[in-house]
């Protein structure tokens, strides 16, 4: 290359043609790269998916015969019913709803007044109130199972679904607290103080004025939560001790030993269902949800 | 001024509330758990005291040895690989996709908000041998090759464990680490290309040094949840073959659930989270001083 150019003095024109050609070539090429890089991702991302759905509605000779490639031969949608009811898909759902949305709505309700308290009040001893709140988060929930399991077992909770409300809520908090106070940084405290003027308590004006200010926050924490809690397994497994106490997690876990066993269309219609419930607020919600969870990891 | 906010009864009404809830369910706890450690029993048969029995257990006993390495070495690959694989997508979005690139984005994240359970099952499945044979074992049998027992031994076990996992949150990771990207001004690009920097070169010595504080968080971020895996390895080998896939966390609520031991429990509990500060610390040092240095 030195030689050549030292041997004939090329013209700017010249030069310039080849090094564009060159550069062309590479972003053809590049080009192509990227092409199958994303068709390799698209497909193990979608693929098991898929493969999953199309399972589902199988029958067991279907799935024990044929190739796993295959589509169903007849399309068994009765897997759906049969897991709901046979199952006790249902009943799972049941209990998981029974349990996250009380749990949500005090860990939001507690998470948002709390932050008020520490980011508008005025007081001595609030930024390490915040920090005891933010140690909660480094504690491994492994450490808290065994102190609460006594309790709720003699207080006579067990049995019920309170103790995984009042575990999910005091799990959830720390996070919601942390979030709803850096929410509340960008409202300006002068706003309360002028509508305390005008009458109106501080309580009031929590209620009144910042709720409706950091509703679109809460809608963020509620999702982040909301999955936290749906998909936890560690807590539910601790405190269910009967199988009509179990959250679709804990049911679906122990669905391959009790009746999913032999029946694998029902099993993957029940991986289908619980897949389903988070792919519908997924599909409507996902800039949140994606926002809502990597602020969270960043606040964290 | 500060008077109506400074009311001491509103402060008590909105934060009692949460600091109650929070002080009962998790720092009570946390405390009573370390009584624990010292002692032995159940909450059905009652407690004895133990002295530093549990203590003297956990540093002999050979099944926790081998939780602490699955542990340690599971998270290390998978906050290497989930980082690595986010990187990647991210640059990919940021440097390639572009404007393309929401949908993508969008897409990759989904398994982040997917019921682990869920998706632990789902591999088991897609990496079986009997009674089907899975996606994986088909796509190898169709190149000529023969059927892994990929859960039948504990490496490769560990392996799916560690692809699923990946596969479960690079997209979280990419997301992550795309916003740190795109915050890097256009200007510091430009004049980067104009000086004949681009391609990897331009990655590695204008993008990387510039992203390295949100890398260093999202290490800090993922190796303190991967320490604490439970749910991945739960759903996909319940620890087995035998004890071959056991972290911590297992380990630690099969003594307590399975085998009624509180207090030994409560002990490996203790070292988990022991485990995990130091950990977190040790990043975080290496993180501070890499960024002042860098």
């Amino acid at each position: 290359m030195a030689i050549e150019t030292a041997l004939k003095p090329a013209s700017p024109g010249h030069r310039r043609t080849r090094h564009q050609n060159r550069n062309s070539v590479r972003k053809a090429g590049g080009r192509l790269w990227i092409k199958i890089a994303v068709t390799f991702l698209l497909v193990i991302e979608v693929y098991p998916l898929i493969w999953m759905f199309l399972t589902s509605l199988k029958s067991n000779s279907d799935y024990l015969n044929n190739s796993t490639w295959s589509l169903p031969t007849t399309w068994e949608w009765g897997n759906y019913t049969e897991a709901w009811t046979t199952g006790n898909i249902g009943l799972y759902v049941q209990n998981s709803l029974l349990a996250v949305v009380p749990a949500l709505a005090l860990i939001l309700l507690l998470g948002t007044a709390a932050g008020f308290a520490l980011q508008i009040m005025v007081w001595k001893g609030r930024s390490l109130t915040l920090l005891v709140f933010l140690a909660g988060m480094m504690v491994p929930p492994q450490m808290i199972l065994l102190p609460l399991f006594t309790v709720y077992f003699q207080a006579g909770l067990s049995g019920t679904l309170w103790p995984l409300i009042l575990t999910y809520t005091g799990t959830g908090l720390p996070l919601t607290v942390f979030m709803m106070a850096t929410y509340y940084r960008t409202v300006p405290r002068e706003l309360f103080e002028a509508a305390t003027l005008d009458g109106a308590g501080i309580l009031r004006a929590f209620w009144t004025i910042s709720v409706p200010m950091v509703r679109n926050a809460l809608l963020t924490v509620g999702l982040v939560q909301f999955f936290f809690i749906w998909n936890d397994l560690l807590i539910a497994l601790t405190f269910t001790n009967s199988q009509d106490l179990r959250t679709i997690q804990v049911g679906l876990l122990n669905f391959t030993g009790d009746f999913g066993a032999t029946q694998y269309g029902p099993l993957f219609a029940a991986i289908c269902i619980n897949v389903f419930g988070t792919l519908v607020i997924y599909l409507f919600l996902n800039q949140k949800v994606m926002k809502g969870l990597t602020s969270g990891a960043v606040k964290g | 001024m500060h008077r109506v906010l400074g009311d001491r009864r509103a402060i008590m009404i909105l934060l009692g509330p949460a600091l109650l809830v929070y002080t009962l369910i998790m720092l009570v706890p946390t405390v009573w758990s370390l009584g624990y450690s010292f002692t032995k029993g159940n909450s059905i048969d009652g407690f004895t005291g133990n002295g530093l029995a549990n203590f003297t257990r956990l540093f002999s006993d050979q099944a926790v040895h081998d939780a602490l390495w699955f542990t340690v070495k599971y998270a290390v690959l998978v906050t290497v690989g989930q980082v690595i694989a986010g990187y990647l997508l991210a640059l990919l979005y940021v440097f390639f996709l572009k404007k393309a690139s929401a949908l993508i984005r969008t897409l990759v994240f989904f398994p982040v908000v997917l019921p682990t359970v869920a998706v632990g099952l789902l591999f088991q499945k897609f990496f079986q041998v009997a009674p089907q044979t899975g996606p994986v074992n088909s796509l190898l049998n169709s190149f000529g090759l023969e059927s892994i027992d990929f859960f039948g031994s504990a490496g490769s076990a560990f392996w799916v464990l560690v692809s699923m996992d990946i596969w479960r949150s690079m997209g979280f990771y990419a997301v992550l680490l795309f916003a740190g990207l795109v915050d890097i001004p256009d200007e510091v690009l430009e004049s980067a290309r104009l000086d004949g920097a681009s391609g990897l070169r331009l990655i590695r010595h204008i993008v990387l040094p510039l992203s390295l504080p949100v890398l260093m968080s999202s290490l800090i971020f993922s190796i303190n949840g991967t320490l604490k895996v439970f749910d991945s390895v739960v759903a996909l080998t319940n620890g087995g073959p035998g004890t071959g896939t056991t972290p911590l966390t297992l380990y630690m609520f099969q003594t307590s659930f399975t085998y009624s031991e509180y207090g030994y429990g409560s002990t490996i509990a203790l070292l988990l989270t022991v485990v995990c500060l130091l950990v977190s610390l040790a990043v975080y040092r290496v993180s501070r001083r890499d960024i002042t240095e860098g």
